[in-house]
């Protein structure tokens, strides 16, 4: 294997560990429900899809990167789904976002 | 040792969806911590898999995936309207 493909592989794995510990963190730190949502989106995007595309780079042109590259469109799919489906029903369920611009606020111009 | 770090990596995330899980004031914070969770736990199950020299972790990775995703949808759909059977037209109907 070149070292070129080696070094890339190693780039992607740490970044993609980077975002997900960043998204982790603001899951846990964000003040609202709707914001935690938007940071837990990062795992999903940016994390998995670097740390699958490391684990691509390691594999080679293999059946494993065939199986990578279907658990990533796997993620692709049914993670935006996921989120869609958890902010329809929170808000049916009366959850408001907490910086939302209140109704009858003097905020018109 | 590349593969170490990502897996660290992704523990220190489970462990941070773990404890945004346990504290979540509402039901879909924890919703969306365990989803979290579940992608987390895809990565770290393939990162394990070349780790230990064996991706066929990677059918597991995937299965755990499809399992992650009904199960979600299952609890969202119960907490939405009460009822695992309800369809769209019968929420409705109803007053």
């Amino acid at each position: 294997m070149s070292a070129l493909v080696e070094g890339l592989s190693w780039l992607s794995l740490v970044l993609g560990g980077f975002f997900c510990m960043v998204g982790a963190l603001g899951l846990l730190r964000m003040p609202d429900f709707f914001t935690r949502m938007h940071a837990a989106s990062v795992v999903d995007t940016l994390g998995a899809g670097l740390i699958l595309l490391g684990l691509m780079l390691q594999a080679g042109w293999t059946l494993v990167a065939v199986k990578l590259f279907f658990l990533g469109l796997l993620i692709f799919f049914v993670s935006p789904t996921a989120t869609h489906a958890l902010a329809r029903a929170s808000l049916e369920r009366g959850l408001k976002p907490l910086l939302a611009p209140r109704e009858d606020a003097s905020s018109k111009p | 040792m590349m593969f170490s770090v990502a897996a660290i990596a992704l523990l220190v995330t489970l462990a941070l969806s773990l404890a945004r899980a346990s504290l979540g004031p509402t039901v879909f914070d924890r919703l969306q911590a365990a989803n979290t969770i579940g992608t987390a736990a895809m990565l770290l199950l393939s990162v394990l898999g070349f780790l230990g020299g064996r991706p066929e972790f990677l059918d597991l990775a995937i299965v755990y995936g499809l399992l992650n995703v009904i199960g979600t949808f299952a609890v969202l759909k119960y907490f939405r309207s009460g009822d695992l059977g309800a369809t769209s037209d019968q929420k409705a109907d109803a007053p």
